[in-house]
């Protein structure tokens, strides 16, 4: 299947990946049984998805393309949520979308302070040393009055929607009856206002967000910067001598990383509207490194399934939510000790096959027993 | 910052200092060990400790510690000591064998060993802190409730020993500080020269130098692997043991942060150094509980964590430098 | 005489107590082939390594196409045109033929990630140049049909093909190849020392480490001989063959154990 989709003309791609990611925008409308949440706002819970398919992107670029272990990446998180915070409710009234940039480059800006010196350290260090940095930020958020203590910051600014509350249209849901299939006429998203009542607007926005450093995330790893992380990854001292800067792709891998958990912080922070530091624990750090290790770290489309089973399953099947941890930790020693790379591990048989096509149109029959070999 | 506090109180800080830092060295030997013959950060021992602080809490609660004074108390005692060194040497000798063993065969990746360790450091502490759930499960309730309920809640055995204070020129010791120092500073002289003279001790010393050599010369790797983890288990169940006599309570998720910051304490002293372990334990008590004096005792943590990062940035190789392997400390 | 590509100065390297290089000096002249022999534990890699800048001499220089090059970082001396290849092989073995040596051609390219992210000019003319360049390095080692074949899943032989097209592709002065043909078998050596005198005639300087004598003596111009971490000889093949420090350096050894 995946050979016949490489196969298609241009054109049909795009059109396949569009449809694809409005299907993905019109999920929480269709509420399709099996997959929506009893019980759970679904739009809620597509919004907490795309917020930990973000997150695992940005920290599969840390762990799974430059190969360090991350192990405070809720520090970044943590970071773009309490700018936010700070600047839109509780120091001052900025509008949120001044307020976000502003948060994603105080995480990134923090990334390079701790990863500067960090990342010279052999990297099994860096693993308790970032951790030590997660506990460091939320303890500090903890202990400090000026950015609200154990309470928490209140009233954090929402997005600004289109055309006021009414907005500028309203998309009636599906309702899934025994066998039929209606337009919930009582069951209506406004296009564009972010309420409290209503989440889809927010999964929209995660969901935006997610496709675009999604397509960053391609752009960039093919090209001399994703080839250095690699290559770094693969064997540090081999990459030098071949004339990589190392460290200098590692700070940028560590500071693209940061870039991406501040932003998803802030959107949290702002789809929340209260955070407290409860909402940064170790734990998460630890979810977040088990969705891009589940997923297949270096792969992005294996990274997004394991954030989506991360953040998915436990909301699905609530009475699983005190085991998730358990269930993590056994899935993480499960497949570090059977499948340590992972459910998805990233794939090249695609393009393999692409160029010895290519190839051989090229030579054409002058290597005869090899194009049999396809 | 309340300096007038510090210099008031300095000797009383510094022997509680010097007794917490007795137990994270303790601790330390597990990460110091393992680090030395795997060069893997054993993050799940942590959890060895934690499983050491119930299986101390359970003994003394079921041999009737609370009515207990006397002798008996003391009997009791002994026992809970051997109950948490016997159940931490278990736990950690189980984690080596799932955990750890597939991956050393395969010669993995250190971060997959790393990862692999982070996921059953989770297990261990969920399986704990779900307990009541389980034991549900077992239909284990009615006989086991007293040990088992509220799972994610202190579990104390507060009150059952008295503790008393010595009053030496004008300073007032707490009898079970100076316990836990002396104890645990005798367990790390004891281990240091069995590592040091045994032949078991000289195997865990040459396989830290050179396995494939040290194979060669008849050590066999995956027992002196076992020997490092039940060693590093051991110590791991004495100072679940002090711990508890001094805290007396303990909860599933203990093991963090003292695991983290028995982890600074290896790195402070050197890695791979048993002496190192000590030194550093000892520093770190202090300068915490210094710290926490000055700065306020809700900066406790954030000391240990800043410490660990100045001290991997400033000297990665710790104070004694790095060395299970070789003769000189 | 040619001009120098590489100077190595009085050189010394002292591990502890002890001494790894003592006192080596040679040079490597424009379009040469040199060959580093010598005995086990001579040397010969440390003495490559301090010339790439993975150890920093105790003493001595090192000095290329003029200025000295100690002290720089491993990547800067790579982008200032000594590349290398290693003796147990270091490919990326996860990345494909074609990236490993994508790796090599980016040591002379900028493209950071703004550029990157955006596709802008820069990004688009180096990835070009690095495609080209690469696929014409892979054809000169006649490897270009594996291009998309993981590093990990080619044959030893070819193995060794890619780590030279990687070093090439980094567009050194100088090229150094730390026994190259290790794991060889002579059809595959005779055919190695006609493509290491194809990469010289393409331009690259390169100096040569290896075990085998008759490949040295067969493609050098001239070799430098290392004992104990001491020169004990320099000079043509022929002047080397007849040496009698070399001979008895060599007495006893096993001259075809490349291991």
């Amino acid at each position: 299947m995946k050979n016949r989709f490489t196969a298609m003309p241009k054109p049909v791609k795009i059109l396949i990946w569009v449809l694809l990611a409005l299907f993905a925008y019109a999920l929480p409308l269709l509420e399709p049984p099996i997959i929506s949440t009893p019980g759970v706002d679904f739009g809620g819970v597509l919004f907490t998805v795309s917020i930990y398919c973000l997150v695992a992107l940005g920290l599969n670029i840390v762990v799974g393309y430059a190969g360090l272990l991350d192990l405070g990446y809720v520090g970044f998180y943590a970071i773009g949520a309490y700018t936010v915070a700070i600047l839109t409710s509780f120091h001052a009234s900025w509008p949120l979308l001044l307020a976000i940039p502003v948060g994603v480059v105080a995480a990134m800006v923090s990334g390079i302070i701790l990863g500067a010196p960090t990342l010279r350290v052999r990297g099994d260090y860096l693993a308790i040393v970032t951790l030590g940095f997660g506990e460091i930020i939320r303890l500090v958020a903890v202990n400090t009055e000026w950015l609200g203590d154990t309470r928490g910051i209140k009233n954090i600014a929402k997005p600004p929607g289109i055309g006021g509350e009414e907005g500028w249209f309203q998309i009636p849901h599906l309702f899934w009856g025994d066998g039929t299939v209606l337009l919930d006429s009582d069951d209506k998203t406004t296009f564009l206002f972010f309420g409290v009542l209503d989440q889809i607007p927010y999964y929209w926005m995660g969901l935006t967000a997610v496709i675009v450093v999604l397509i960053a995330d391609i752009l960039i790893k093919n090209s001399r910067v994703g080839r250095a992380w690699e290559a770094t990854r693969e064997d540090e001292d081999a990459a030098e001598l071949m004339g990589v800067p190392t460290f200098k792709f590692k700070l940028l891998a560590f500071a693209t990383g940061a870039f991406i958990g501040g932003l998803a912080g802030g959107l949290y922070a702002s789809r929340q509207g209260f955070i407290n530091p409860q909402s940064f624990l170790l734990l998460f750090s630890i979810l977040y490194l088990a969705a891009v290790v589940v997923g297949g770290q270096g792969n992005r489309w294996g990274v997004l399934v394991g954030a989506f089973l991360v953040a998915y399953l436990p909301q699905r099947f609530r009475d699983f939510d005190d085991f998730r941890v358990l269930a993590f930790g056994v899935a993480l020693v499960l497949l570090a000790t059977l499948r340590p790379e992972g459910l998805f591990p990233p794939r090249r048989t695609v393009r393999a096959k692409h160029l010895e096509q290519e190839l051989e149109e090229l030579e054409e029959g002058a290597g005869g027993e090899e194009s049999a070999r396809v | 910052m309340n300096f007038e506090f510090f210099f008031n109180n300095l000797p009383e800080l510094t022997i509680t200092g010097l007794a917490f830092g007795a137990i994270y060295a303790l601790i330390a030997l597990g990460y110091t060990m393992v680090y030395g013959v795997l060069q893997l950060i054993n993050f799940a021992h942590s959890e060895v400790f934690m499983y050491g602080t119930f299986a101390m809490l359970w003994t003394v609660m079921a041999l009737g510690g609370r009515e207990a004074d006397g002798i008996k108390l003391i009997a009791i005692m002994i026992a809970a000591l051997f109950a948490a060194m016997l159940v931490s040497a278990l736990i950690a000798l189980v984690l080596e064998r799932v955990a750890y063993r597939p991956l050393i065969k395969r010669d993995a990746p250190r971060l997959i060993a790393l990862i692999s360790a982070i996921g059953a450091s989770f297990v261990l502490a969920e399986l704990m802190g779900l307990r009541d759930r389980i034991a549900g499960w077992l239909r284990l309730d009615d006989d086991l409730s007293e040990y088992v309920s509220g799972a994610r809640i202190n579990n104390s055995m507060a009150g059952v020993i008295e503790k008393p204070r010595w009053d030496v020129a004008g300073v007032s010791i707490s009898s079970i500080d100076v316990l836990v120092i002396v104890a645990a500073v005798g367990m790390m002289v004891l281990l240091d020269q069995f590592v040091r003279r045994s032949r078991l001790g000289k195997g865990i010393r040459a396989t830290a130098q050179d396995p494939e050599t040290a194979a060669l010369m008849g050590v066999n790797p995956t027992r002196t692997i076992q020997l490092t983890f039940l060693i590093g288990g051991l110590m791991a169940g004495i100072a679940a043991f002090l711990y508890m006599l001094k805290i007396e309570t303990t909860r599933y998720d203990v093991g963090f942060l003292l695991g983290v910051k028995a982890f600074t304490a290896a790195v402070l002293g050197g890695i791979g150094n048993l002496r190192g372990a000590l030194l550093g334990g000892l520093v770190l008590g202090v300068a915490e509980n210094w710290g926490s004096a000055i700065f306020g005792t809700e900066w406790r943590d954030v000391i240990a964590f800043v410490l660990l990062v100045l001290i991997l940035l400033v000297r990665p190789t710790g104070l004694l430098g790095e060395s299970l392997g070789k003769a000189r400390a | 005489m040619s001009e120098a590509v590489l100077e190595v100065q009085n050189l010394t390297l002292k591990f502890g107590g002890l001494t790894a290089l003592d006192d080596v000096t040679f040079r490597i002249d424009e379009g040469e082939i040199l060959g580093l022999i010598g005995p086990n534990g001579a040397g010969k890699t440390t003495c490559f390594n301090a010339v790439t800048g993975v150890y920093r001499p105790t003493s001595g220089g090192i000095v290329f196409q003029g200025s000295s090059i100690v002290g720089l970082k491993k990547h800067k001396i790579t982008q200032q045109g000594i590349a290398r290849t290693f003796q147990n092989i270091r490919l990326f073995p996860t990345m494909t033929a074609l990236e490993n040596v994508l790796v090599g051609a980016d040591a002379q390219h900028a493209t950071g990630m703004i550029s990157a992210l955006f596709r802008l000019p820069k990004h688009r003319r180096e990835e070009q140049d690095g495609h080209d360049r690469a696929m014409d390095l892979l054809r000169f080692m006649g490897i270009d049909r594996k291009a998309d074949e993981l590093a990990a899943n080619l044959s030893y032989g070819d193995q060794r093909r890619l780590e030279i097209a990687r070093a090439m592709a980094t567009n050194p002065k100088l090229i150094c190849l730390d026994e190259p043909a290790a794991g060889f078998n002579p059809a595959e050596k005779v055919e190695l020392m006609n493509l290491i005198r194809r990469v010289r005639d393409r331009g690259f300087t390169v100096l040569l480490i290896e075990h085998d004598m008759k490949l040295v003596m067969g493609v050098t111009d001239r070799i430098v001989v290392l004992e104990f971490g001491r020169k004990i000889a320099e000079g043509s093949p022929s002047e080397i063959r007849d040496n009698p420090a070399v001979i008895a350096a060599y007495l006893g050894v096993d001259e075809e154990d490349a291991s």
